[in-house]
C-alpha cells in the first residue's frame, strides 16, 4: 500500500537504486531490499499515527524480549517542524524558514523522478546511469536513503526480511540476548 | 525576610555536568529544579523512575535522524576558521552533542580516564608554547583524587587498576573488574607490546557485573553514539535516578533556558527564564544557579544573557580533541560489532621522551603531546555504506566490510591548545527555533596539534601492520588543509572544553577555583566550559569529579580527603 509514491515512481525508485546498490553474489541489491518501500514509507511518514520517523524500543524481539520497534514513538511539535519541513519542504511557511527555505525530499523524488524520463524503466542500465548522474541532487538523496534502507532496522520499511543484514554478516539490534564474553572476545 | 523561591538551586543541562550537581545537591538537602532543553527518553519522572524503554539498538533513529537530538535543523550551529573565512563557512551539525535528559552522557561509550598529575599543571612542567596560553589548573591531582574515586563509585567504573603504568596513584580500586576484551583489541595490544607501547584495559562507565541496581551489560555492541537499552552505562542514569529518589529534584524537560536573570544590583543570578514547548515563558527563582549545558551551550546562554564576562573571555579557549585516526584492514573478520566499542587504551603517546623533544624542535616546538590512544572497532552499516562509492563498488564493498567487520581503528584524543582566537560567540544571523541566535565556532589548529598528528600517526600505522592489518591509512579530524583546519567540515571531535576557563585572576578567567564565576557570585558552572587545557583523555570523569567538588564546597559538605596507599 504506497503512502507518497505511485506506481510508477516506485518502479522508477527501484530500477535506480539497483544501479546504486547492486545485486552481487549473495546480496540482493537495493531493489530486492526493498528500498522503495523504505523511500515511500519515509516520503509518507506523516500518513502514519504517529508518523514513522522515530522507531520505538527497548528491543527488537528478533533475540528476545518484546518486539517494540514497531511501536513508533510519537514527535514533539518541534520535532513534527522539522521532519515536515524535510520531507514536505518549507513551502513559504514562515515557521519552517527562519533560517530559509528548504526544498521537501517529496519534491526533490517527484521532480527528479521525472527528470529521469518515463522510460527509465526500459532503458539499459549505461543509460540509467548517466541519467542519474544528470539528476545529482535526487541521486545523492536516493543514495543516502538507499543505504539506510538497504541495512537500516526492518521496521523503517526497508531491509526486507533482513536479508540486508544476512548479506553482510551483521545481526542488528541483539538485545536482551546479547553476545558472550567467548563471541566478543574469540575468533569467531 | 528574603522573597520565597522556587528551589535552592536551578540546574540548567542535565548531561554529566548537570545531573552529578542535582545529585550532590540534593544530597546534601538542597532543593533543585533541573531544566533540560531537549526531550525526556531516560527514565519515568515518578518513582521507581524506571528505564522509559525509548532508546534502542536503532541505527536510523540514533545515527541519522537526531533521536537524542539536536537536530541541525532546530538547533543549527554554524563554524568557520577565522574572520577571514566571512561570517561562517556553513550552518547545520558542529559538534553536535545529545540534547536529551541525560545530555552527553548519552553518546559515549564511556571510557572514563583520570587526568595524571601533569595535566594540571601542564605550564609548570612542561612549559609555554608560543601561540598558545598553557596554564596550570587551580587544583591538582593529590586534591582530586578522593573525588576521582568518589565519582567512578557514583557512575560505576570498571578496570584494572595496575594496568596502565603511566596511571597516576589510587586510593583503591575500580569498583567494578573489566569486561570483555574485544577480539580486534586483542590483536591490536599485544601488537603494541611487542613494539614497547603499554595497552591497558579501558577503564569503562559500563557494568562489568551487576551495579547500583542495574544489570551486568551483555555486549550487545550499540555502545558509542546509543542509549544503553539496558541501563548497564552509569552516565547519565545513575546520578539523575538517584536526585529524584531523594524526593527534592524535579526534572522538566523541553525547558529551552533563554537567559540567567540578575537582581538589579547585577552581582547576582535570581534564577532563570524558560520556555516550554508551547512557547509559554516561565522563571524558576533560586537561590543558586548551576549551568552546565556543555561547552558550547554554556557560553552560548552567557553571551545570550550578557553577563559574566567582565574578563571578555567568556566562549573564548575553545579546545576539542585534535583526533587521529589509524585504520587497519584486516584479511578476517573481527567483530568488532560486539562489545563495548573500545576496550583498550594506550598513554604511551602523552610521554614526552627524547625523540618527541628531538621532533618537535625540527618542527619549531619545544615539545609536544599526542593523547590517548583508543583501540576501537567500526561503526554501523548504515554509515559504512553511506561512506562507500554507489555502484558495484558498494555492494562489493558492503560484502566484504573492509571498512566495518574487517575494519580496526585507533584514535588519538590529541590535546588541543588553548588560543583565545578559537571560541563560541553568537551567529549574527543564523537563528534558532526558538528565535535565538545560533552558536558559532570560530576554530583553527595550533600548529602542536598537527605536528603531534603527524608524529604518532605513522607509529600507529606501525602497530596496526603488526597487528595483521594488510592495508592502513591514516585520517585527522578536524581534517586538514596543509597546516590549517579544513574549510568543508568541523571538528567531529565531542569533546568540547574550555569556554569558561577556571583561573584565580578575574582578568585571566571566568570561574574561580570552584567553579564560582567571579562576576555572578550565586553561579556556578560545573562543565567542561571550566577546563583550563584540554589535555588528552576523555573529558567525562573529570567533569563529574569537578562537578562533585564544586557542589560540594557549595552545600558546605565537607571537603573529600584520600590518601596514597602505601
Amino acid at each position: 500500500m504506497p503512502r507518497f509514491l505511485t506506481d510508477h515512481e516506485h518502479g522508477v525508485v527501484s530500477a535506480a537504486v539497483d544501479r546504486l546498490v547492486p545485486p552481487l553474489d549473495a546480496h540482493p541489491g537495493g531493489a530486492a531490499l526493498g528500498v522503495a518501500d523504505y523511500v515511500d514509507n519515509l516520503l509518507g511518514a506523516f500518513t502514519f499515527d504517529p508518523p514513522r520517523i522515530f522507531a520505538g524500543g527497548p528491543f527488537s524481539g528478533r533475540f528476545g524480549g518484546e518486539a517494540s520497534f514497531a511501536r513508533f514513538i510519537p514527535l514533539s511539535p518541534h520535532e513534527e517542524l522539522a521532519w515536515r519541513t524535510r520531507i514536505e519542504g518549507s513551502r513559504g511557511m514562515p515557521e519552517r524558514e527562519f533560517n530559509g527555505p528548504t526544498r521537501g525530499w517529496q519534491e526533490i523524488y517527484r521532480n527528479g523522478i521525472v527528470a529521469l524520463g518515463a522510460d527509465f524503466c526500459e532503458v539499459d542500465g549505461d543509460e540509467q546511469d548517466r541519467r542519474l548522474h544528470a539528476q545529482g541532487e535526487l541521486r545523492g538523496v536516493l543514495y543516502v536513503h538507499a543505504c539506510e534502507g538497504a541495512y537500516g532496522p526492518p521496521e523503517y520499511g526497508g531491509n526486507r526480511d533482513r536479508a540486508g543484514w544476512r548479506a553482510i554478516g551483521f545481526e542488528g539490534d541483539v538485545q536482551p540476548r546479547g553476545y558472550t564474553d567467548d563471541e566478543v572476545s574469540g575468533r569467531a | 525576610m528574603p522573597e520565597p523561591r522556587d528551589c535552592d538551586a536551578v540546574v540548567v543541562g542535565t548531561g554529566p555536568a548537570g545531573a552529578t550537581a542535582a545529585d550532590v545537591l540534593t544530597g546534601a538537602g538542597w532543593s533543585v529544579i533541573a531544566l533540560e532543553k531537549g526531550r525526556n527518553h531516560l527514565l519515568s519522572l515518578e518513582a521507581p523512575f524506571a528505564g522509559l524503554g525509548h532508546v534502542s539498538n536503532d541505527e536510523i533513529k540514533s545515527l541519522r535522524r537526531y533521536f537524542l537530538g539536536p537536530d541541525p535543523f532546530l538547533e543549527p550551529r554554524t563554524y568557520r576558521r577565522d574572520e577571514r573565512d566571512g561570517d561562517r563557512l556553513f550552518a547545520g551539525e558542529v559538534n553536535n552533542l545529545p540534547s536529551t535528559v541525560g545530555g552527553g552522557g548519552f553518546h559515549a561509550d564511556g571510557k572514563l580516564p583520570r587526568l595524571r598529575a601533569v595535566d594540571f599543571k601542564p605550564y609548570s612542567s612542561l612549559g609555554p608554547i608560543e601561540g598558545a596560553d598553557i596554564v596550570d589548573w587551580p587544583v591538582d591531582y593529590d586534591e582530586m583524587e578522593p573525588y576521582y574515586a568518589q565519582a567512578e563509585r557514583l557512575v560505576g567504573v570498571a578496570g584494572d587498576a595496575d594496568a596502565n603504568p603511566f596511571a597516576e596513584w589510587r586510593s583503591g580500586p575500580y569498583p567494578m573488574p573489566p569486561g570483555a576484551d574485544m577480539f580486534g583489541a586483542a590483536l591490536t595490544t599485544e601488537a603494541a607490546t611487542r613494539l614497547g607501547y603499554h595497552p591497558y584495559r579501558a577503564p569503562t562507565g559500563v557494568n562489568s557485573v551487576p551495579y547500583d541496581g542495574r544489570p551486568a551489560c551483555n555486549n550487545c555492541g550499540f555502545c558509542a553514539y546509543y542509549g544503553c537499552p539496558i541501563e548497564a552505562k552509569g552516565d547519565p542514569i545513575a546520578p539523575l535516578r538517584n536526585a529524584l529518589r531523594s524526593g527534592r529534584c524535579e526534572i522538566r524537560a523541553d525547558s529551552y533556558v533563554e537567559r540567567v536573570l540578575l537582581d538589579p544590583a547585577g552581582k547576582q543570578a535570581r534564577g532563570v527564564r524558560y520556555r516550554d514547548l508551547d512557547g509559554d515563558a516561565h522563571e524558576v527563582s533560586a537561590r543558586i544557579v548551576v549551568v552546565a549545558g556543555g561547552a558550547w551551550e554554556t557560553p552560548r546562554l552567557l553571551l545570550r544573557s550578557g553577563l559574566a564576562n567582565s574578563s571578555g573571555l567568556v566562549g573564548r579557549y575553545l579546545m576539542y580533541h585534535f583526533q587521529t585516526f589509524v585504520i587497519g584492514r584486516f584479511p578476517f573478520r573481527l567483530h568488532g560489532h560486539r562489545g563495548r566499542s573500545v576496550t583498550h587504551l594506550h598513554d604511551d603517546h602523552m610521554i614526552i621522551d627524547d625523540d618527541v623533544r628531538r621532533f618537535a624542535r625540527e618542527h619549531g616546538l619545544p615539545y609536544f603531546r599526542g593523547g590517548l590512544t583508543e583501540h576501537g572497532g567500526g561503526g554501523g552499516p548504515v554509515m559504512e555504506g553511506v561512506y562507500t562509492s554507489p555502484g558495484v563498488a558498494h555492494t562489493r564493498e558492503m560484502l566484504e566490510s573492509t571498512m566495518r567487520d574487517r575494519m580496526w581503528a585507533f584514535t588519538i584524543q590529541g590535546e588541543d591548545l588553548p588560543q583565545a582566537t578559537n571560541r563560541i560567540d553568537l551567529d549574527p544571523s543564523v537563528r534558532d527555533v526558538h528565535g535565538f541566535p545560533a552558536g558559532r565556532a570560530t576554530y583553527d589548529v595550533h600548529p602542536h596539534e598537527v605536528v603531534a598528528s603527524r608524529y604518532y600517526a605513522p607509529r600507529l600505522v606501525a602497530v596496526m601492520r603488526e597487528a595483521g592489518a594488510e592495508s592502513t591509512f591514516a585520517a585527522t579530524s578536524p581534517p586538514l588543509e596543509g597546516d590549517r583546519a579544513g574549510r568543508r567540515s568541523a571538528s567531529m571531535s565531542r569533546h568540547i572544553m574550555g569556554t569558561c576557563r577556571m583561573g584565580d585572576d578575574p582578568a585571566t578567567s571566568v570561574v574561580d577555583r570552584w567553579q564560582r564565576f567571579h562576576d555572578v557570585e550565586n553561579m556556578v558552572c560545573t562543565d567542561s566550559s571550566v577546563f583550563p587545557t584540554s589535555t588528552g583523555y576523555g573529558p567525562t570523569l573529570t567533569i563529574v569529579a569537578l562537578a562533585i567538588r564544586a557542589c560540594r564546597d557549595l552545600a558546605g559538605l565537607p571537603k573529600l580527603t584520600s590518601s596514597r596507599p602505601r
